[in-house]
């Protein structure tokens, strides 16, 4: 803890490209309409790779959109407002009041023009009183159809999971006729089995980029993962993103092997389970001045990625794509094609059962070489905050360090961030870590 | 002692009466959280259902738990398991419902010892066909997991005979209900809810016995005062009878309801069927729905505007358990619909302890106001 070692250190050479992919996914939400694309929305945990049966469309996720808006004050709090106005509750999903706020004042985030108008909803139930409620009040508003796939089975690791998994199946197959009759389109099953195959491949790419962060230094940061994971997040589906992260991941490689670091001042390394607060991002500038390097954030690894935790072992490795695992059958058809997704996301960490997901914190963290967590109790997000004591609790008894702090990833209003800063210096000080002197 | 009387003590020594169960039967005591835990398959294997409630009283242990944004009614209801309070119970079970009593189960299992639990998935595409044979299958394998915790096997007699009490529970209590719709009220509010929160927590059999009493006495019974406005009140989990009582003494009378210790737990029937357990989660996929597992508005909304209306309600009370989120997408809509029909809403937040003073001034402004539209 006390030597203080200063690493090499230079942006990375793909950022610009990186750029480019990220605001041409942003452009494509307000000029795709235009031409002819579809416009759909959706949450970050959609399969979307599946709307390319229908043709060219543009997804729209509610999460990124409501955290771009999150981390820009100005905007955001008038769309607060304006929700609020309508009678709904503050204490509700802050991304979905950022996003629903705009909407209510017909103001586009990324370029102040009119809010677009969505041919349908189409979600994944992943959070009871989020996604399907937030997109009904959508449908209602807008005058669209909507429909969504109920699929939350990470929350029963009893019995036989058979019948969820064909429950699941089920509705992806009844989604296609659905959206054929909303948008008097032909579904083609081979565009469609296409995208998800990009999809798949560039979810397990985005999850092997994130678990080379366990090397000493770390050669990205929390920072420039935020910067890049709209790509995956956004464009998972296209084979461009999969060149892009193909080049990244050999360009982390590179950095490893020469030692080359995000923060040249690295000495504790810091992880986090879920979100930051979107307008404090500061915060991790902030604690580079004590050599904190923040190496990534679980929720991001396995939202817009995917990881193989081999629980056992414990130990965690870069996911294979379906296709590829044993005993899981070539995608041929549409019904291939649903059942392949639904297997896999039952498989998918993200829809780890919390006895084993505890596990999961505590192998990611050892895998990343982590000092300690960093956990928000997150006042905008229920299903992210109901279980954190106990995350807090399991991973204390595990030896890890952790610190706390409240506070709002979507609402600036809602987070004292002198408290909080003070907070994480005392922290850091009970840990040996102190202010760096020249940085 | 009436009915009533009999209800309300049962409610008082809740814990003394499954207690009391236990040792007559020799049965288990199984808590369940959620109105969508299917309490006569549980009934069926030989199990007391009984539904976990708060008692209102002011807490701090769940603060190492439970983030103070998780709603009243699940750190309430997770205190209970905390200090010990339910430590006769042989089992615990869930349904899939919302995130926050989610909490309070996950933590129950974590940290208070337990013989048996079981959380049964709740498939929440209520509209998509697929939903019925997902809860078919959750349904087998609870059932499984009961009569390997018990040794019981539930036969198919077992599952007619709960079926059969169940639904005469229902029906009982529908024809209480209708009691309600009379311009010369036999029964408040708060008894009626009395009758439903102890159908929670009693034996079918026994309670069945005290809705027939009830019903035999109603034709003859008076309010000892004047009804008042006649009142709707609609929202998340609701047990707190003082309340209501508190609020009818202002005025009113709650002539109907719309929440899961009131209609909407026992409005639907299980239609019968020859597989018995995919009659059972058909009733349970269709049944009145609670905005924690329905995005679909409509259903729930026309609902509730045909039971004010079948019930000629002059004013509604939308409430909600603080940070119930699940509720609170649906009150602007619900306010919204009363508007229209010109019928009063007066909108309340519930914590674990009530605000009476605070929420008495605005109740009787309320009132006041909507007497001078309705009278
Ligand atoms: S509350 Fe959390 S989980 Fe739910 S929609 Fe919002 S961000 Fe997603
Ligand atoms: S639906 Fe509302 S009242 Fe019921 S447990 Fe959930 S948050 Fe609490």
């Amino acid at each position: 803890m006390t030597t203080n070692v200063k690493y090499k250190s230079k942006p990375l050479d793909c950022w610009q490209w990186g750029k480019e992919l990220r605001l041409e996914a942003y452009q494509d939400l307000i000029s795709g309409h235009e031409q002819g694309k579809l416009l759909v929305l959706g949450c970050a945990a959609t399969p979307y790779g599946m709307l390319a049966g229908l043709g060219d469309f543009v997804f729209l996720a509610g999460e990124p959109y409501g955290a771009s808006i999150a981390a820009d004050p100005p905007f955001s709090i008038p769309c607060m407002e304006a929700y609020e106005a309508k009678g709904y509750s503050r204490d509700m999903c802050g991304y979905m009041r950022n996003f629903l706020g705009s909407m209510y004042l017909d103001k586009y985030y990324f370029t102040g023009g009119s809010f677009p108008k969505f041919d349908f909803a189409w979600s994944v139930r992943h959070c009871p009183a989020g996604h399907p409620k937030w997109h009904q009040l959508v449908s209602e508003y807008q005058g669209i159809p909507m429909n969504y796939i109920d699929d939350e089975t990470m929350l029963s690791n009893e019995g036989d999971p058979q019948h969820r998994i064909d429950y699941v199946a089920g509705q992806y197959l009844d989604t296609i006729e659905w959206m054929e009759k909303v948008t008097g389109r032909t579904y083609d099953d081979e565009k469609a089995i296409e995208a998800m195959r990009n999809y798949f491949r560039n979810e397990a790419l985005w999850g092997e980029i994130c678990l080379l962060n366990g090397a000493v230094p770390a050669p990205l940061d929390i920072k420039s993962l935020f910067a890049l994971m709209p790509i995956s997040m956004l464009r998972r589906h296209e084979k461009i993103a999969t060149q892009f992260l193909e080049t990244l991941r050999d360009e982390v490689k590179d950095r490893i092997a020469n030692q080359i670091a995000a923060v040249p001042t690295e000495r504790y390394r810091m992880n986090m389970l879920t979100p930051p607060p979107w307008s404090f991002l500061k915060i991790f500038r902030y604690l580079e001045n004590f050599g904190v390097v923040f190496v990534g954030t679980y929720v991001y690894l396995i939202n817009s990625g995917e990881v193989k935790f081999l629980i056992d072992e414990g130990k965690v490795i870069p996911a294979t794509v379906p296709e590829e695992r044993p005993g899981w059958p070539e995608m041929k058809n549409r019904e291939d094609m649903c059942r392949t997704i639904a297997r896999w996301r039952a498989e998918h960490p993200f829809q780890s059962h919390l006895d084993t997901r505890k596990k999961e914190y505590v192998i990611l963290f050892r895998h990343w070489n982590g000092d300690a967590y960093l956990l928000l109790l997150n006042r905008g997000c229920v299903p992210m905050t109901t279980s954190m004591y106990d995350f807090q609790r399991d991973l204390q008894s595990h030896g890890i360090a952790v610190a706390m702090f409240e506070g709002n990833f979507a609402d600036c209003r809602d987070i004292d961030e002198t408290g909080v800063l003070d907070r994480l210096e005392a922290f850091l000080e009970g840990q040996g870590i102190h202010e760096l002197k020249e940085a | 002692m009436s009915a009533i009387e009999k209800f309300e003590e049962i409610l008082e020594n809740r814990h003394q009466y499954a207690k009391d169960w236990k040792q007559r039967t020799g049965g288990k005591v199984t808590g369940w959280l959620c109105t969508y835990v299917p309490v006569e398959l549980l009934y069926a294997a030989g199990m007391l259902p009984v539904r976990i409630l708060g008692t209102h009283e002011v807490q701090d242990v769940t603060d190492r738990y439970l983030f103070p944004t998780v709603c009243p009614f699940s750190r309430d209801a997770l205190a209970q398991g905390l200090k010990g309070r339910y430590d006769y119970l042989d089992g615990l079970t869930m349904s899939r419902t919302c995130s926050h009593v989610q909490g309070t189960f996950d933590n129950w299992r974590n940290y208070v010892p337990i013989p048996f639990s079981h959380y049964i998935w709740l498939p929440c595409h209520r509209e998509s066909p697929r939903a019925v044979p997902c809860l078919r299958g959750e349904l087998l394998d609870l059932k499984q997991a009961i009569e390997k915790f018990t040794g019981v096997t539930v036969s198919d007699e077992d599952l007619d005979k709960a079926i059969e009490l169940y639904n005469t529970n229902r029906r009982l209590m529908r024809q209480v209900y209708e009691f309600r719709k009379s311009d010369d009220l036999p029964i408040t509010g708060a008894e009626a809810m009395e009758m439903v929160v102890a159908s929670q927590l009693m034996d079918v059999v026994e309670h069945n016995k005290l809705l027939e009493d009830l019903l035999a006495e109603l034709p003859n019974r008076k309010l000892d005062r004047e009804a008042g406005l006649r009142l709707m009140m609609i929202g998340s989990e609701m047990d707190d009878i003082v309340f209501v009582r508190m609020l009818e003494e202002l005025g009113c009378t709650v002539v109907i309801d719309e929440h899961c210790t009131g209609s909407r737990y026992f409005w639907d029937d299980v239609i019968p069927e020859e597989d018995r357990l995919g009659a059972i989660a058909r009733r349970y996929i269709t049944r009145w729905p609670c905005p924690a597992v329905s995005s679909e508005f409509n259903d729930r909304g026309d609902r509730i505007m045909q039971h004010a209306k079948d019930w000629d309600t002059q004013g509604v009370l939308l409430y909600q358990q603080k940070f119930c989120d699940p509720h609170e997408f649906d009150i602007p809509s619900l306010a919204q619909n009363f508007k229209e029909l010109d019928i009063p809403t007066l909108v309340l937040e519930f914590d674990v302890t009530i605000p009476f003073g605070q929420f008495r001034t605005r109740i009787e402004a309320f009132l006041e106001m909507a007497e001078l539209e309705v009278f």
